[in-house]
């Protein structure tokens, strides 16, 4: 394979892994103070609806990203209210925000639009165009966000609460913080970069919004946080790898390779999910979530 | 929850699971009205599509059938305190388990072909689950997690299979070639008008006799049964079920390998009853409808028989409507079962409480 080809396969494994990165991101912020979140994909196939009808009406990519992000964190609201406030099961609420996700974008863009649930095409400024070696702003944003998110919760007094929050809430209760108050804040800090993400798949990638997009990318986000064992910079490894994974099948589509014959697509659109499971099974290492993920906190009576 | 809700047994089975329905409804009454047309109009229209005629009740039962075996096969796993949302993935493995069965044993008569595609889709769906059971009672992996990867995984594998191994020679359409006759399940119309009771044709089959009889064994295995009752006490318990002499590890796995082998009713219904050949995407996403089933239901198979019946409606009745009023799609009916499914799941404590209020109001003014 020839360097120009290589960089090619590199650098559209880094636009493909972006929206992962972010969502993943997004599950890491609110799992490590304790609430699990498998409505990631919901929330980015809301926010990139959001994003292009935002950006289509203002004719601001800007505008679009912050519908983007208005209706994520509008939908980790509902899954904050249900898992905190309500006490409610954080698996349950997740599959009904995919659902009514997956439904409402459909509905409403065919309501409004009636393209069969696309919006319009975006062009010109309604989109996010190029700002450094050929990609947009959202790539540098969402790269930005690892060290960001690395550097709060292993450096910050908010951040150390925010991961006890999710080890051991009745400790941080103890000490007179707000257990509901971290989790909440945890689920909006979540809902920002799953709006980061739709608004990246809508606005920045594809010109414009198509029914189910997100297409599975908010559950290899899951998976790349399982691999990552919820940490900031293993979370970009992981992206990073499972974009590359997602270039390699793209380009080896239909090309036979010397000895192996053609590589069929699926056995590498397989692996990660492949790989996740024999992870989660600790065949090859351990990955443990943190201790009070998914258990609703109640205090004391 | 922090304070358990005292409710008598009629309000907790049946007035609970009904409230958080008729929000449910209400907030779907909302997005109608937000799109610009009239919620009652569409209600007309959808039970007059459901209901109003012979063939819309057919295809109305048709769907009921699907969703009495999803709901049933999540239910299963909810009584063993397991969250399978793998449905859709064990019925992609079966539809795959009937299409390898029948479609290599065409020399054999109806009488055993069928049953052993019906079978086929057993075992398939059940080994499906029987893995993400395995390493949750095995391994400690969450069972969520792996039932989602697994969806994934089956998806990806019956494309590869359909379009690279199991594709018809001379068909550009990735699907198999079509089931020998004698495995099809029969259409009700057929065999009503053997008797002489002529119906309007539609996709309804006998699969819906084995829906029933589905529900009346899950009913029997839970709560008539030493198995159903280790499964029940495990779900409640694990802890305990140890000191009973069960072991949680055993329960767990073969309440994934009934629930798995349940959601395969749902190929047996779309592939040998109706499609009669294996095709992409055949489960269309009913497998996570079936949670809302089993939840609406409260994973008893009679609440999951009118659950079942009231997405059977809405399925069929969403399809006319979206005829009659192109700006309400199908996509109404997605949007109504994630409703129910946070409202009569997440937020069950929510409707309870305000149930619990209600009822407690008139002892107040006695006392």
């Amino acid at each position: 394979m020839d360097p120009a080809s290589l960089v090619t396969i590199l650098d559209s494994a880094l636009r493909l892994s972006i929206p992962l990165l972010a969502a993943c991101l997004a599950g890491l912020w609110s799992e490590r103070a304790g609430v699990v979140d498998i409505g990631l994909e919901g929330k980015m196939l809301v926010a990139a609806f959001a994003a292009a009808a935002a950006a289509h009406a203002s004719n601001s990519a800007w505008i679009g990203l912050l519908g983007g992000i208005g209706a994520a964190i509008a939908f980790a609201l509902v899954h904050g209210f249900a898992s905190i406030s309500q006490r409610g099961n954080q698996i349950v609420s997740g599959v009904a925000i995919n659902m009514l996700a997956a439904g409402l974008t459909a509905i409403v863009g065919n309501a409004w639009y009636g393209q069969g649930g696309r919006t319009p095409p975006l062009e010109g400024p309604q989109r996010f165009g190029e700002v450094f070696l050929g990609h947009s702003a959202l790539v540098y944003l969402a790269l930005l966000a690892v060290p960001v998110t690395w550097f709060v919760l292993a450096r910050t007094r908010f951040g150390l609460r925010l991961r006890a929050v999710g080890e051991n809430p009745a400790a941080v209760d103890t000490a007179g913080i707000s257990v509901s108050g971290l989790r909440y804040a945890a689920v909006i800090i979540g809902g920002v970069l799953c709006g980061l993400a739709g608004t990246y798949l809508a606005v920045a990638q594809s010109a414009g919004f198509l029914p189910n997009m997100t297409a599975g990318k908010g559950f290899i986000a899951l998976a790349a946080l399982i691999f990552a064992k919820w940490r900031a910079w293993p979370a970009l490894g992981a992206c990073f790898l499972f974009g590359l994974l997602d270039a390699i099948s793209i380009r080896l589509q239909g090309i036979v390779l010397p000895v192996i014959g053609e590589v069929p697509v699926q056995a590498i659109q397989a692996l990660p999910y492949l790989m996740t499971v024999i992870l989660l099974a600790g065949v090859i290492g351990r990955a443990t979530p943190p201790r009070a993920a998914g258990i609703p906190y109640v205090k004391e009576r | 929850m922090s304070a358990p809700i005292d409710l008598p047994r009629w309000a907790d089975t049946v007035l609970v699971p009904a409230v958080s329905v008729v929000a449910a409804f209400l907030v779907a009454g909302l997005v109608v009205l937000g799109i610009g047309e009239n919620p009652l109009t569409a209600t007309r229209l959808l039970l007059q599509g459901s209901l109003g005629t012979g063939e819309g009740l057919g295809f109305t039962l048709f769907y009921m059938t699907d969703f009495m075996f999803v709901g049933l096969a999540v239910a299963v796993a909810y009584h063993a305190g397991l969250f399978n949302i793998g449905g859709e993935g064990q019925a992609t493995l079966a539809g795959l388990g009937i299409a390898l069965t029948v479609n290599n044993l065409t020399f054999l008569p109806g009488f055993l072909l069928a049953p052993l595609g019906i079978l086929g889709a057993a075992a398939f769906g059940a080994a499906w689950a029987a893995v993400p059971g395995y390493l949750q009672a095995k391994r400690g992996s969450h069972i969520v997690i792996t039932t989602i990867m697994f969806n994934w995984l089956a998806s990806v594998l019956i494309v590869y299979l359909l379009v690279n191994v199991l594709r018809q020679p001379q068909s550009m359409n990735p699907e198999t070639p079509e089931f020998p006759a004698q495995s099809h399940i029969p259409f009700m119309h057929d065999v009503l008008a053997l008797v002489g009771i002529q119906i309007p044709p539609s996709q309804l089959n006998l699969s819906i006799v084995l829906a029933f009889a589905a529900c009346f064994a899950v009913w029997l295995l839970i709560y008539r049964s030493r198995l159903g009752y280790a499964i029940r006490v495990v779900g409640s318990n694990p802890t305990a079920a140890i000191y009973a002499g069960i072991s949680p590890a055993r329960v767990i796995v073969i309440a994934m390998v009934i629930s798995g082998a349940l959601a395969g009713g749902l190929a047996v219904n779309e592939l040998m009853g109706y499609q009669h050949r294996l095709l992409l995407e055949f489960t269309a996403g009913y497998g996570f409808v079936g949670i809302a089933v089993a939840l609406m239901g409260r994973a008893h198979p009679a609440g999951i028989v009118l659950a079942s019946l009231l997405f059977g409606i809405l399925y069929q009745g969403g399809a006319e409507l979206a005829f009659e009023q192109p700006a309400i799609t199908r996509d109404m009916v997605i949007v109504i079962g994630g409703i129910i499914i946070l409202f009569a799941g997440a937020l069950d404590g929510l409707f309870r409480r305000l149930v619990a209020r209600v009822l407690a109001r008139p002892a107040l003014a006695r006392a």
